[in-house]
């Protein structure tokens, strides 16, 4: 089984304020929109170097998707960037008018999104963004793991034409993937081989899947682990592929089982293959206040959590 | 650039372009549109400066945004008659497989509109952003919206209208059709807005009045006066004083029109008020 090397824990945000910082260099039709939240997004550097480009709108999150779609017209790329819960739920409509429905080239990119957000609470705990976002026809919907993955998508989703949703996070989380990656959205990355079960994962899910994996092939079960970061469109052949091996599947996710990654897994087994499945997600309830680590132990989103639905998922084969 | 003669023909014909489609349908919003009718065709003829042919980005062009997007029977026979699409379309207006949807939208590629509306209260934002990008691009063009008055009770609206104040958004015109009507009644029966003018003012832009709303020479005035306002550190307000159903006598001091089509009597009493200048789609 491959070793994944923690080289240095770093908030995925801070990948986006990278790629951001990259992208101001290299595409001058890229702008930057935020609502008053400069600092929880990262984007000093963007700002400092190309204050022509970016725009504060102030905390008015629907004026802010609004603009973002006016400047599409007239060539421009715009990344808009708030809290999860202000970039979609708050501004739901204004999301399916001015930009799906009217396939504005928008990156809609959200920090801070599910429980590790902390301890402010529900009210900021998005955990149905996924959900709203995947419905909406024509979104590329797409969570990283990491710094060097959030970096690697901030980059890629600049130059794929259309509305894309980019969740990422607040938390300092290992950074494992290669630094300078390639980032292909609807591409399923295999982590690791394995032939006894397939774990799915996304975002902050995605490293405790590989501790998951280790845990388990000292019990003796191998397991096959695949980083989605692209939750629509999804990669069903990478899954289907997966399954053929294993015939059954754990998803895991900080997002509502309701309308997450792992009901657009379900989708795919009920259609073209029908396996168990086991899901890591939260219990269609909304978060708490809490210390990341806590929350994610709580709500049993933790490598644990991935364990034990390992364990459910291979009696159910 | 029209003439006088010119732009009340191409008035008539577009106000039977209206109740046609509406009628056919059977649905539609006749109201705002009869009311909106000689601003629009004013604005398209002689006002903006467009390009032959359509592109989404209109760069090196006035723009135009439609908020109240409901009011699409008058938006759609002007583009059509503006030269963005062909008038016989007008003939597919709400039926199954047309570009020309119940609400203004760029998905079926209906050259003329750039963006969705029919979900209220958004295109103050999008015509905003899309002033701002023409200044990005170095593109002394203007942008034009319209918007409901009854529209203003959206939220969001207000948000767009601080912001366009403070970050000196003053290539956008922005005008509101100040009918005083909506669908449950007067906006003063529903919502009353004090004076949209004051709360204007008091977000610091720059209003003017076009007291005639429905007079093609005092649309000309005002849209002229409107635009050598710009690039003057303010975003420019229009109120634009219409009646509801202009042209139809027995559709206008009234909001039972806002979005009920005549019946076959009902339209030919309507046409024989309005009679055929330039033909019928």
């Amino acid at each position: 089984m491959k070793k994944y090397e923690n080289t240095g824990s770093k908030d995925t945000r801070s990948g986006f304020g990278a790629g951001m910082t990259e992208l101001g260099q290299k595409n001058e039709k890229v702008v930057a929109l935020c609502a008053d939240l400069i600092g929880s997004l990262k984007l000093d550097e963007f700002i400092k170097n190309h204050p022509e480009r970016f725009f504060q709108i102030g905390i008015a999150e629907a004026n802010m998707i609004g603009i973002a779609a006016g400047l599409t017209i007239g060539g421009k790329i715009p990344f808009t960037g708030t809290f999860a819960n202000f970039s979609t739920g708050r501004v739901y409509d204004q999301i399916r008018q001015s930009v799906a429905y009217s396939d504005k080239n928008v990156k809609i990119c959200a920090s801070h999104a599910g429980l590790t957000l902390g301890e402010d609470g529900a009210t900021h705990q998005i955990l149905e963004d996924i959900g709203l976002m995947k419905m909406l026809p024509g979104m590329t919907v797409i969570n990283t793991c990491d710094y060097n993955q959030t970096k690697a998508a901030t980059l890629a989703i600049a130059d794929h034409h259309g509305p894309v949703y980019l969740r990422f996070g607040r938390p300092v989380v290992p950074n494992f993937t290669p630094e300078n990656g390639r980032f292909e959205i609807g591409k399923a990355v295999l982590l690791n081989e394995g032939n006894d079960v397939t774990i799915i994962a996304t975002g902050h899910l995605v490293w405790e899947a590989l501790l998951a994996a280790e845990a388990l092939e000292e019990k003796g079960i191998s397991a096959e682990v695949i980083n989605i970061h692209t939750i629509k469109p999804l990669d069903e052949e990478a899954i289907l592929k997966s399954l053929g091996k294993t015939k059954c599947i754990v998803t895991a996710e900080e997002h509502n089982i309701i309308g997450g990654l792992g009901e657009s897994v379900a989708r795919v087994l009920a259609l073209h293959h029908p396996a168990p499945q086991e899901f890591v997600a939260v219990q269609d309830s909304f978060g708490e206040s809490g210390t990341p680590e806590q929350l994610m132990e709580k709500y049993e989103l933790n490598h644990q959590a991935i364990e034990a639905a390992v364990e459910r998922v291979m009696k159910r084969k | 650039m029209s003439n006088t003669q010119q732009l009340n023909d191409l008035t008539t014909q577009v106000r039977r372009d209206i109740l046609r489609m509406v009628h056919a349908v059977n649905s539609g919003h006749p109201g705002g549109s009869l009311g909106c009718t000689e601003f629009l065709v004013v604005l398209y003829q002689n006002i903006m400066e467009r390009k032959p042919g359509f592109d989404m980005d209109g760069i090196g062009e006035d723009l135009f945004f439609l908020s109240n997007g409901h009011i699409s029977p008058v938006f759609y026979s002007v583009l059509a008659r503006s030269g963005y699409f062909p008038v016989s379309e007008l003939a597919t207006f709400r039926l199954i497989n047309s570009r020309l949807q119940g609400h203004p939208t760029t998905h079926e590629g209906l050259p003329g509109v750039r963006i969705a509306s029919g979900s209220l209260g958004q295109g103050m934002s999008v015509a905003i952003g899309a002033a701002q990008a023409k200044k990005l691009n170095g593109d002394k063009h203007l942008i034009f919206s319209l918007h409901g008055d009854g529209e203003l009770q959206e939220g969001q609206n207000w948000e767009a209208i601080m912001y366009a104040s403070a970050k000196k958004v003053d290539n956008l015109i922005a005008t509101i059709d100040l009918n005083g009507k909506q669908i449950d009644g007067t906006t003063d029966e529903v919502l009353n807005m004090g004076s949209i003018r004051a709360k204007f003012e008091a977000f610091d832009w720059d209003v003017l009045e076009i007291k005639e709303g429905n007079n093609i020479e005092a649309i000309i005035v005002g849209l002229t006066d409107a635009k050598s306002r710009t690039g003057k550190g303010k975003p420019v307000c229009i109120l634009l004083h219409t009646e509801m159903g202009h042209g139809v006598d027995f559709m206008m001091h009234t909001h039972a029109w806002h979005g009920k089509a005549p019946n076959n009597d009902q339209l030919a009493n309507a046409l024989a008020q309005n009679a055929e200048t330039l033909g019928d789609y």
